[in-house]
C-alpha cells in the first residue's frame, strides 16, 4: 500500500470521510483547524457536509442532529472549543447518540495557549459535561493511528451508541508521517432508532435526552453503564514496550509517549532495565494491561505534558501497590528525551 | 353521528401538560392541521425546544429530537444537512429562540437554512414560574422584575421577526396572533407559507406567534388573550416583515 | 545514520519547504520519517522552524531538540540553536543571511551564501532554502536528481509547476558549492 506523507490533522480528516463521515461541524481554532480547512475542501467532492458553524456550541448541536439523522457525523476543535461543546456533548450522550469528536489539545486553563498538551485528560475521561455518563476516549501517538484510530472512533460509537473522543494533540496534528489508509466504508450499520421521517411506516422516533420520573432516568443510566461494562471486558487497548523484565515502567500517552518511548530506548541502552506502558484507550483505562505490563516493576514513572492527570488512573489501575513517581512539562512545552531520560536514572539509581 | 370536528392525526391522543387556556395547544393544532394536509407527516422530523413546550416531542406523531435550551436551530441544521428532502421543523419559546439561543437562530436564519422556525412569544418565562424573558414589555411584573420592566436595567424586548427580516437568507418572518378566531386563521396561513417555502427550498421561515401565559400573567385565559390585543399586538405589530413570495421569489 | 535535522530562519523563506523536500527524499529511501512544523501566531516573518527525522529505526519524538545537522537562514536562529547541535553535527548556514561568528569547533560548519546566490538569476528567487537543502544534499553524499525531481513534482504546488525547474537549478547550485574554494 502507497505510504503518503501528510499531516496528523489531514489524515485524520481523511480517514473520517474514508469511514463514512457524512457530516462535519466545526469552528477554527488552532492547532486543529487543518481538519476542517481538508474537509471543507474535500466533503463535498464526496457527496458529505462540510459547514462552518456560528460557534462551538452550534457546531456540537448541529452534531447532535445529523447523529439523529442517522449519519455519522463528527466535530473537531481544541481544549477551548472543547469546553464549549461539553453541553451538547452531555446531551448527545443522554441522547445515546454516536458521534466522534476531535480535541487536538492545546495548553490551557482559560485562552492558555497554542502549543500541545495534554491537560484535557480529566475533561476528557471524567467530565466532558455534566450527568452519569463516559465517552470512548483514543489516544494515538502517530499519525497512522490517528487514521486507524477515527476508523474504530465511528465503529465503535455506532455500536455502542455513545460519543467517542480522538484526544490528539498539536504534536500529532501538525506533523507529518508516513501513513497508509483503509478503503473507504460503504456499508454502514442500520439505525433503526434515527429520526429519519418515519414513512408511516413505524411508529415515531424520538431521540431525548430528558425522563421527568426519577426512576426512569436511572434505568435510562444504568442501561448506558451494562453498555460501559461490556467495553470495559472487551475494548480496551494499550501498547506494552519491554515491559516483560522491567524494573520501572512509564507510563504515557499520545506525544508524551514518543518521547518517553525515545528516553526508554536510550535507557536500555545504558543498561537500565524500563519499559513503555502506553494507554490508547483513555476510557476505558487499559487496567488489565497495565497490572499485566509492571508485575515485575518496582517503580512506574508516569509521564505527562500536563500536572499529572492519568496518574491518578494509573494509581487506581495498580491500586496503590506500586510506588507511581510524576515527570511532567505543561503549558506547551514538550519534555525532552533528555528530561525524561534524566528522571529515569534517577529512579534507577534510588533503586539499586 | 358524523364526526366534524377531530384531533389532527400527527397529534397524539394523549393529554398535554399545558396549563388551563394555555394557547400553546393551538399552535400544536394549526402546525399538525398543516402537516396532514400536506400530507408530510412521515417525512417530518420536529425539534422541541427547552421551556414549556419541551415535552412537544410526545405531541406530535412525526419524529422528533429535544434539543439542548437554545439550540433547537443548530440541531435543525444538522439534520437538515443531513436529509436535505425531509421537512424539519423547531418549535421554540422566547428564551430559547430569542435569549440563549439567539446566536443559533439568527446563523441559522442567515444561511438562509431551509427550516421552520415556530417561535412562540407570550413575553415570559413558563415553565420555570414568571421569570422575565427577552420579549417582556418595558413595565411588565415579572418574578425577576418585581417592580417592572426597567429598560434602563433589564434593557429592552427584542423584536425578532422585524430584526431578523433583514437578512438575505430569510424568506418569511412574520408576525401572527393566536387570541381570536380571525387571528388563529391568519396564524394557519402564515404557518402553511412556511412549511411551503420548505418544500419550495427558499430558505428560512420564521412565524412569531403571539400567545399568552394566564398562570404567569396571573389572569383568567380570558383576560390573557384580550391582553394580547390590548398589551402585546401595539408592541409586537403583526405582519409579514419579510416575505419573498410576496416580493417575487428571488 | 540517523539525521535529526533542524532548519531555522524567518517565516517565508521555505524553511517548511525545505523540510518538505528532505523528508520526501527520505520517503522515497524507504526510511522511518517525520516532520514537524514549529506554529506561531504569525502568518509571516516570524521565527519559523521545522524537525524533521530520518531514520532507519521507528522514530520515537518528532521533535528536534539537539540536531545532528543545523541549517539556518538567520542570526536569531544560528544564535538560538547553535549551542544544541550535537558534537560533530553539522551546521550549514547562509552565510549572506548571517552574520553571527561561530565558536563551536567540535561542529563542522558549512558556509553558503545562499541568498546572495540567488540574486545572480531571476529563476533563483526565493530559492535560498533549496540551495541550502542541496548542500545538505551533497554534505551526506546524495545524488539522485532525478529522486529530487519526483519530491518537487509531488510538493510543489499544482499553480506553480512552472518552479520545479528553478528548485532544480537550486538543488544543482547547492549541490555543487564547494565551501573549500
Amino acid at each position: 500500500m502507497e505510504r503518503n506523507l501528510m499531516k496528523g490533522n489531514e489524515a485524520l480528516a481523511e480517514a473520517a470521510i474514508r469511514a463514512g463521515c457524512k457530516c462535519f461541524f466545526g469552528y477554527p481554532i488552532t492547532p486543529q483547524t487543518e481538519i476542517a480547512a481538508y474537509l471543507a475542501k474535500y466533503m463535498p467532492k464526496n457527496g458529505g457536509v462540510f459547514l462552518q458553524a456560528e460557534s462551538e456550541i452550534a457546531a456540537i448541536n448541529m452534531v447532535l442532529g445529523a447523529a439523529s439523522a442517522g449519519v455519522r457525523a463528527m466535530t473537531s476543535s481544541s481544549s477551548p472549543g472543547i469546553s464549549l461543546k461539553s453541553e451538547g456533548v452531555s446531551y448527545i450522550a443522554g441522547s445515546d447518540l454516536p458521534c466522534v469528536i476531535i480535541n487536538v489539545q492545546r495548553g490551557g486553563p482559560g485562552l492558555g495557549g497554542i502549543q500541545p498538551s495534554q491537560s484535557d485528560y480529566w475533561q476528557a475521561t471524567k467530565a466532558l459535561g455534566h450527568g452519569d455518563y463516559q465517552l470512548l476516549v483514543y489516544a494515538p501517538c502517530s499519525v497512522q493511528e490517528m487514521v486507524d484510530k477515527v476508523t474504530l472512533a465511528f465503529d465503535m460509537a455506532d455500536e455502542f451508541r455513545m460519543p467517542a473522543m480522538i484526544l490528539a494533540d498539536g504534536l500529532l496534528g501538525q506533523m507529518m508521517e508516513p501513513v497508509t489508509f483503509p478503503e473507504r466504508k460503504t456499508e454502514l450499520p442500520p439505525k433503526p432508532w434515527a429520526t429519519n421521517g418515519h414513512g408511516f411506516k413505524r411508529e415515531h422516533n424520538i431521540v431525548n435526552s430528558l425522563y421527568l420520573v426519577p426512576e426512569e432516568l436511572e434505568n435510562s443510566i444504568l442501561d448506558r453503564y451494562k453498555r460501559y461494562e461490556v467495553i470495559k471486558a472487551n475494548h480496551t487497548e494499550a501498547e506494552s514496550y519491554l515491559c516483560d523484565d522491567a524494573d520501572i515502567v512509564v507510563t504515557a500517552y499520545g506525544a508524551a509517549a514518543r518521547v518517553a518511548k525515545s528516553a526508554v530506548n536510550r535507557a536500555r541502552a545504558m543498561g537500565i532495565k524500563v519499559g513503555l506502558f502506553r494507554p490508547i484507550t483513555l476510557w476505558p483505562f487499559p487496567v488489565k494491561e497495565i497490572n499485566e505490563a509492571c508485575k515485575n516493576a518496582k517503580a512506574l514513572l508516569d509521564v505527562e505534558m500536563s500536572m499529572g492527570q492519568m496518574i491518578e488512573d494509573v494509581k487506581l489501575a495498580i491500586n496503590c501497590s506500586k510506588p507511581v513517581h510524576f515527570f511532567g512539562r505543561t503549558g506547551g512545552v514538550i519534555p525532552s528525551p533528555d528530561e525524561v531520560l534524566g528522571e529515569i536514572k534517577k529512579l534507577s539509581d534510588s533503586n539499586q | 353521528m358524523a364526526v366534524i370536528f377531530d384531533r389532527p392525526k400527527s397529534l397524539a391522543d394523549v393529554p398535554t401538560h399545558y396549563c388551563p387556556g394555555c394557547t400553546h395547544g393551538i399552535i400544536h393544532r394549526l402546525i399538525a392541521e398543516v402537516i396532514d394536509e400536506m400530507g408530510i407527516e412521515g417525512d417530518t422530523i420536529g425539534i422541541a425546544p427547552v421551556g414549556c413546550a419541551v415535552m412537544a416531542y410526545d405531541y406530535f406523531k412525526c419524529d422528533m429530537i429535544e434539543a439542548a435550551h437554545g439550540r433547537a436551530p443548530a440541531t435543525a441544521t444538522g439534520v437538515k444537512r443531513a436529509l436535505p428532502d425531509k421537512f424539519v421543523f423547531t418549535y421554540q419559546g422566547d428564551g430559547d429562540c430569542a435569549a440563549i439561543g439567539t446566536a443559533e437562530t439568527v446563523h441559522a436564519a442567515t444561511r438562509g437554512e431551509n427550516i421552520v422556525v415556530i417561535f412562540v412569544n407570550n413575553a415570559i418565562y413558563g415553565m420555570t414560574g414568571g421569570q422575565m424573558a427577552p420579549t417582556s414589555l418595558p413595565g411588565q411584573v415579572t418574578q425577576t422584575t418585581p417592580y417592572g420592566r426597567d429598560v434602563s436595567v433589564a434593557g429592552n424586548p427584542i423584536k425578532m421577526v422585524e430584526m431578523l427580516s433583514v437578512l438575505d437568507g430569510v424568506a418569511l418572518a412574520q408576525r401572527v396572533a393566536v387570541n381570536t378566531v380571525p387571528h388563529i386563521r391568519e396564524a394557519k396561513k402564515a404557518i402553511r407559507k412556511a412549511f411551503e417555502n420548505e418544500k419550495a427550498k427558499r430558505g428560512f421561515s420564521i412565524i412569531e406567534v403571539l400567545s399568552s401565559c394566564p398562570t404567569n400573567w396571573g389572569v383568567s385565559p380570558e383576560v390573557a388573550l384580550q391582553k394580547i390585543d390590548e398589551v402585546m399586538i401595539p408592541f409586537y405589530p403583526l405582519g409579514a416583515y419579510k416575505d419573498v413570495t410576496a416580493e417575487g421569489a428571488k | 545514520m540517523d539525521h535529526e535535522i533542524l532548519i531555522a530562519g524567518f517565516g517565508g523563506q521555505g524553511i517548511l519547504f525545505a523540510g518538505k523536500l528532505l523528508v520526501n527524499l527520505g520517503l522515497y529511501e524507504g526510511k522511518e520519517v517525520s516532520w514537524l512544523p514549529s506554529y506561531g501566531p504569525e502568518m509571516r516573518g516570524g521565527t519559523c522552524n521545522c524537525s524533521v527525522c530520518i531514520s532507519d529505526d521507528p522514530i520515537g519524538s518528532p521533535l528536534v531538540v539537539n540536531p545532528n545537522v543545523l541549517i539556518v537562514m538567520n542570526t536569531p536562529s544560528l544564535d538560538k540553536f547553535i549551542g544544541k547541535v550535537q558534537p560533530n553535527g553539522l551546521v550549514i548556514v547562509d552565510s549572506s543571511m548571517v552574520d553571527s561568528e561561530i565558536e563551536r569547533t567540535d561542529v563542522r560548519v558549512c558556509k553558503v551564501p545562499a541568498t546572495a546566490l540567488t540574486d545572480t538569476d531571476p529563476d533563483l528567487k526565493g530559492g535560498a532554502n533549496i540551495i541550502l537543502a542541496g548542500k545538505f544534499l551533497a554534505e551526506c553524499g546524495f545524488k539522485s536528481e532525478e529522486m529530487i525531481r519526483k519530491v518537487f513534482e509531488k510538493i510543489v504546488p499544482p499553480h506553480k509547476k512552472g518552479l520545479i525547474e528553478n528548485n532544480m537549478k537550486a538543488i544543482k547550485i547547492g549541490m555543487n558549492y564547494d565551501t573549500n574554494a
